[in-house]
């Protein structure tokens, strides 16, 4: 078993599913030759060939929408944007078609397609290179939507998502790629896209979180632990279809909850998840819930990107917010 | 193609409906010529049904075809019947001759996804609204069949309208630079809702745009059945042949309003109307056929006994579709109801309506 970061992971599940399934096909810009901005997609070319991996023209409404007619004629399309703030474009697409395509024509016709686009602030990327735009796509019917924060999920998550037969949008935290290294068994082997990860275990609070901030939420568990602050953390990495049972059981026995996520805060995610523990869960809260979140601004330039996304300082604050209530 | 263009113009059948020295083999065709002539006259009669039904508060919003049936029945005709048609949402004219019901076009205009589940025709998109979104889909498609060296082409539908439309010109880039096994039929009648033609773009010709592409791009008239025809077929058959894609710019005319929820009365010269009727593509047909004793008056009479005959059993059969059930909305979805929304499909079954109710 080797030790791989997140996007070698990527590109791991990426090469076993081509391997594996003759349908499975990648396109988007500069993924070809120069192997993906990011190398997600590097060797591949020249495994698969440019039938199968194929460096599209720039343009983001038409990746999407020429995924679409290929998945509805039973290839799996794994389009790639290169970064999230140019998803915009083909949110028509997105929207309109991939998502609804099977409801609409009654199963008829479906679009098993993966929508793969690097997200996130954190690498000093220029202005549009830093969006988490996860709680607009998980605000839509007939869509799936994974942010996988560890390379081992990465590998698992996106396997599932390849084989999934419905749309997934599939959003890879920039800030995640080569941050760290973890051992993934290249055995083909999926995670499910419909559970919670609980990450670690504890008994005075829940944090929830996904994505890059994951990493920042176990680094403050870490120092609560010295304290003598004992946080659960639950990863969604599955946002939609959102699997609750997971958080509220968690939220059961804690009794506190922190929603922790680098997107801005009204209308996130976290307001969703929020808002069900309220529905569902309310009495077993004995703090009220602490939301720890990107800001509700522009993603700031890089220079004040830091201050933007929910630090492990920030994360620890919430915590200790939610244990000093009554 | 080099720096200069040329876009040729093809036509057959003078509005008077006298053939070109031209027109070849499918002048003497009274055979497929007839099967484009009932096709024609079929849409037409469905669409003013259609309407009728909308008036009268027993259809939804529709678009009707009238003036443009040479169109969808010219392309359509040209089709084999495992080749793809990605259409627009006033294709009937081809979707009919691919296998679809009128039935399943009025379930759809009248509310009910079951009208996208076609019988027949069962790998063809659905009827598509966003505008010009359709071409993506169709070049996708078109990908798929080269991919797999299955002989398949896409045929898909954009209006003038949808040529504006960034989607458009992404689409057909793409097919240009993987020779596509595509044909793009824009169906120009002038108008984009009340934006005519004219304002739309200032290119002299919509077939143009395919050169931009490294597509070919030809001009037909729209309103002869005979042109469009031979011109998607030989845009088919290069197709086929790994030819690579066609754009067929078919100039016609929108001689009803955009949609029923529309008054062209508002922005359109009555003039204009009057001139575009004498251009139609139904009359030139009858008067070639007539001319050419392929076509009487007692098959006239039979012919349209039997479109009108046929769309009210349609109709009927139409109005006699129980509305779906309240888990229709969530069937469908995903291939499997994700567990978390079994409350929200019991919820709207607990508050569905009873039983009858039906249309309007």
């Amino acid at each position: 078993m080797a030790e791989v970061t997140l996007v070698e992971a990527v590109n791991l599940a990426l090469a076993h599913e081509m391997q594996r399934d003759a349908d499975v096909l990648l396109l988007g810009e500069d993924i070809g030759v120069n192997g993906g901005v990011f190398r997600a997609t590097n060797g591949l070319l020249g495994r698969f060939g440019r039938e199968r991996v194929i460096d599209t023209p720039l343009a983001e409404a038409g990746i999407a929408g020429v995924a679409i007619g290929m998945a509805a004629m039973g290839l799996k399309p794994v389009a790639e944007i290169q970064f999230s703030g140019f998803i915009y474009p083909a949110i028509d697409h997105i929207i309109n078609h991939a998502s609804r395509l099977r409801n609409r024509t009654r199963g008829r016709l479906t679009c098993p397609m993966v929508l793969r686009s690097p997200c996130g602030a954190g690498i000093h990327a220029p202005e549009h290179h830093s969006e988490s735009p996860e709680a607009m796509f998980a605000h839509m019917p007939g869509l799936r939507v994974v942010i996988p924060s560890t390379p081992a999920r990465a590998y698992g998550l996106l396997l599932a998502s390849i084989r999934d037969p419905d749309p997934v949008m599939f959003f890879e935290p920039t800030r995640l790629y080569r941050l760290f290294r973890e051992e993934v068994a290249d055995d083909g082997e999926a995670l499910p896209l419909d559970s919670c990860f609980v990450s670690r275990e504890g008994r005075d609070a829940t944090v929830v979180t996904w994505g890059a901030t994951h990493y920042d939420v176990l680094a403050a568990a870490e120092q609560l632990g010295e304290e003598g602050i004992d946080i659960e953390v639950v990863d969604v990495a599955t946002l939609k279809p959102l699997d609750f049972d997971t958080i509220l059981a968690s939220v059961e026995k804690t009794g506190r909850c922190v929603i922790a996520h680098e997107a801005p805060r009204t209308a996130g995610f976290g307001a969703e998840i929020a808002a069900q523990i309220c529905e569902r869960g309310l009495y077993f809260l004995q703090a009220p819930i602490k939301r720890v979140t990107g800001y509700d601004v522009v993603v700031p330039l890089s220079r004040l990107e830091k201050q933007y996304m929910p630090s492990v300082e920030r994360i620890a604050d919430g915590v200790k917010q939610v244990m000093e209530a009554q | 193609m080099g720096l200069d263009f040329h876009i040729d113009h093809l036509q057959l059948l003078s509005p008077a409906g006298e053939a070109s020295e031209s027109a070849g083999p499918i002048a003497e065709d009274a055979q497929l010529l007839r099967r484009l002539y009932r096709a024609m006259n079929r849409t037409r009669v469905f669409d003013a049904k259609a309407v009728a039904l909308q008036r009268t508060g027993k259809l939804g919003t529709f678009a009707s075809a009238l003036g443009q049936e040479a169109i969808g029945v010219g392309v359509a005709a040209a089709m084999a019947p495992h080749d793809l048609l990605a259409p627009s949402y006033r294709d009937h004219g081809a979707q009919f001759l691919r296998g679809v019901s009128i039935t399943e076009i009025l379930l759809y205009w009248g509310g009910d996804a079951r009208g996208s589940d076609f019988k027949a025709a069962r790998a063809d998109f659905p009827i598509c609204v966003p505008v010009g979104t359709q071409v993506a889909h169709a070049v996708g498609a078109a990908y798929a069949f080269k991919l797999r060296k299955e002989p398949r082409v896409v045929a898909t539908f954009v209006g003038d309208g949808g040529s504006n439309n960034g989607g458009f010109y992404e689409a057909l880039n793409m097919a240009g630079v993987w020779r596509a096994p595509l044909v793009v039929v824009i169906n120009n009648n002038g108008w984009a809702i009340s934006t005519p033609r004219t304002i739309g773009t200032a290119a002299e010709s919509l077939a143009q745009k395919a050169i931009a592409a490294g597509v070919l791009g030809r001009q037909v008239d729209g309103n002869d059945v005979l042109a469009v025809h031979v011109a998607a077929r030989e845009a088919i058959e290069k197709a086929r042949d790994g030819g690579g894609p066609t754009v067929i710019e078919a100039i016609s005319y929108r001689l009803g309003d955009h949609t029923t929820a529309d008054d062209a009365t508002r922005y359109r010269d009555p003039e204009d109307l009057k001139a575009a009727w004498a251009r139609e593509p139904i009359s030139r047909l009858r008067a070639y056929l007539a001319a050419k004793g392929f076509w009487d008056r007692e098959q006239e009479t039979a012919l349209l006994k039997q479109c009108g005959e046929e769309v009210e059993a349609e109709v009927a059969r139409y109005l006699s579709t129980p509305a779906p059930k309240s888990d229709a909305m969530f069937e469908h979805l995903y291939a499997t109801l994700p567990p978390a929304m079994r409350l929200q499909l019991e919820e709207a079954r607990r508050f569905a309506p009873g039983e009858g109710d039906g249309h309007g």
